[in-house]
């Protein structure tokens, strides 16, 4: 009581005392406090600011490469010449070749990824318990994790000869092998997009399809895949735009010749591959040579942020009807 | 009377029951196929290239002769490398986050960040690679240097940090920020004496993440033009003069594990393909064991954490 009375007594003795000049102090600090958060909210946002910046530089540094390109091509020779040798003597410069390399590799991909994806979603989601998935997905996260080129190894000199075993004629050089290796390394991405999506369907729907007498595989089948379309095509064309980016693989396994096949036996180019050849040697830059990557590349982005904004509309979707 | 009512005369719920028995069994088998294909790929490493690693494999120049060949250029030129992705991208990454979770209003300003961050998760490595190349090499004129490939790796996982560092702030309960500022603290101060401490541990998951995958990352490098064939090693970074630190590394030529590995692979022959394995063994080792450590923590913090 003594002590609380003395500490009033000493309050009351410094307020007064306080004088204009102490306030005008304390007001100035607050604003240099001021300034300093305002500093420091500025600098924070300039951070933000790397990623649309290098949006719009990867967007600047394709088009203006690929306009130097497309001065010298015209654009119905780029899309209609069947034949890619932008280093031979006579040029050629159609896409065609390395877009179908691109899409046979991605092909097959998916052919491995989304159905063994999908059914190990749903088997993850709906039937497995809570311990198999708490060991399974980290594991599944350790696959997705792998360098790609370990993964081009493994296809060329693991999956290919394999393969030889099934098809003796199949050539070292293929797009079957890659693809199927490209399939496999999706998969984690896959599965654990799609299992978001069928875990985001509410409880209740399924209680009724259980009340109803269902089975959990018709639950699963009839009920919670039916509501997590948009979900699941979601991770699908994300999944797209991964196979299709895909680079090392394919420059490994699948061959460096632009060939203009669709079938998955042959060796072929890809758009990733033509790059990362053309990037190993030693080409001037400003030649022609040197813009085809950019060009290229142009066409790789579009195709990968078509898929990419195709995918989020479609994740955005499934995330707002519950 | 009986039989009717008995379930298992019915045949069609015989058949639905076999059905699910025979999903499940698919459902286990491309499991088995996704973690299968993990064993199957590190054994086929292990049984190829395990015999390769040495000292004398850690310590070594390439060679054209495959027995003497080694990979310090590239081990080292994967740190150094890593070193400066580490210095560039982290800080941009958690402060770029910060804005994102704590200070951005509502406005089309965010939300075309947002969009960014999450097109750019998406786009192909490769693509960040010809930026890289357009833009660092010729535009800036910096050359195929180590300054570059860690400055193209640093965008990279950009999006990652962004995204990870995003979630870990995320959870943290927004009493903990009222409290804070209750007690007259500014916004910074909430930031740094409690989101970020509070938010440490997914950051640091997130960071292990980003760069284990640059750590692994090939194709941006190889399109800026790192060298497969190099048999020198960057200036050391410190010196016996004063001021003892020198940053002549940083426009060094260099190589990397990924690069060195590729080279390999695409030489033919045996003795070749087991270096290439060797590589892949010690390429896979450090991005499983940096995988495990970042799963280890989250599995730690999800234990520890209750708010």
């Amino acid at each position: 009581m003594q002590l609380m009375s003395k500490s009033i007594m000493a309050m009351q003795q410094t307020i007064p005392i306080k004088s204009l000049d102490a306030v005008a102090k304390a007001a100035a600090r607050r604003r240099a406090r001021q300034r300093r958060e305002w500093a420091i909210e500025g600098g924070l946002f300039v951070a933000a600011l790397t990623s649309v910046a290098a949006t719009v530089t990867i967007i600047a540094v394709l088009l203006s490469e690929s306009i130097g390109f497309f001065k010298t091509v015209p654009l119905t020779d780029f899309f209609t010449d069947t034949l890619w040798t932008p280093l031979f003597a006579a040029p050629h410069y159609g896409i065609l070749p390395l877009l179908a390399g691109t899409l046979v590799t991605s092909g097959v991909g998916l052919l491995v990824a989304i159905p063994l994806g999908t059914v190990a979603a749903i088997y993850l989601s709906e039937f497995a318990s809570s311990r198999l998935r708490e060991i399974i997905k980290p594991t599944l996260e350790l696959l997705g994790a792998v360098p790609t080129v370990v993964y081009g190894y493994f296809a060329l000199l693991v999956v290919t000869p394999g393969l030889q075993r099934i098809w003796p004629d199949l050539p070292g050089f293929n797009m079957l092998g890659p693809g199927i290796v490209i399939g496999i390394m999706i998969m984690p991405f896959v599965i654990s997009l799609s299992e978001d999506a069928m875990r985001a369907v509410p409880m209740i729907l399924r209680e009724g399809s259980y009340a109803m007498g269902a089975t959990r595989l018709q639950t699963a089948w009839r009920v919670v895949v039916p509501a997590a379309t948009s979900g699941l095509v979601a991770a699908y064309v994300l999944g797209i735009s991964r196979a299709v980016g895909e680079t090392m693989v394919v420059a490994i396994a699948a061959g460096q010749n632009p060939n203009l096949t669709w079938n998955p036996l042959e060796p072929a180019a890809t758009i990733t591959a033509y790059i990362v050849q053309v990037a190993l040697g030693d080409l001037p830059h400003g030649s022609i040579g040197y813009q085809s990557i950019f060009a290229a590349g142009l066409v790789l982005a579009v195709m990968t942020f078509t898929f990419n904004i195709l995918g989020h509309m479609l994740r955005k979707r499934f995330r707002e009807v519950y | 009377m009986a039989a009717q009512s008995s379930p298992q005369k019915h045949p069609s719920i015989a058949r639905r029951m076999i059905a699910e028995v025979l999903f499940k069994i698919l459902g286990i088998c491309s499991l088995i196929i996704a973690v299968g294909t993990l064993v199957l790929l590190f054994g086929a490493l292990l049984f190829e290239g395990v015999t390769r690693i040495d000292w004398q494999f850690l310590m070594s120049y390439p060679s054209r002769h495959a027995s003497q060949a080694g990979i310090l250029p590239a081990w080292v030129g994967s740190t150094l490398i890593m070193l400066v992705t580490a210095v560039v991208g982290i800080p941009l990454g958690v402060a770029a986050a910060i804005y994102l979770e704590e200070y951005a209003r509502r406005s089309w300003m965010t939300e075309l960040i947002e969009v960014t961050v999450t097109n750019l998760a998406g786009v192909p490595s490769i693509i960040y690679g010809l930026l890289a190349l357009g833009l660092f090499v010729y535009i800036l004129g910096l050359g195929e240097t180590i300054l570059v490939a860690g400055l193209t790796l640093a965008l990279l996982i950009l999006p990652v940090v962004i995204v990870t560092t995003r979630e870990a702030i995320r959870a943290i309960p927004v009493e903990i920020r009222e409290a804070a500022y209750a007690l007259g603290a500014t916004k910074w101060q909430t930031v740094v004496h409690h989101v970020l401490p509070y938010s440490a541990a997914g950051i640091l998951t997130g960071i292990i993440l980003a760069l284990s995958r640059a750590i692994g990352e090939t194709a941006p490098i190889v399109t800026i033009g790192a060298l497969t064939f190099i048999a020198f090693l960057p200036p050391a970074p410190f010196t016996t003069q004063p001021p003892y630190l020198s940053f002549d590394w940083l426009l060094s030529p260099f190589t990397v594990m990924p690069i060195q590995m590729f080279g390999w692979v695409s030489r033919p022959g045996e003795d070749f393909a087991s270096n290439a394995a060797a590589a892949g063994i010690l390429l896979v080792g450090m991005t499983l064991a940096m995988n495990g450590l970042a799963i280890y923590i989250r599995y730690r913090m999800r234990k520890q954490v209750t708010w």
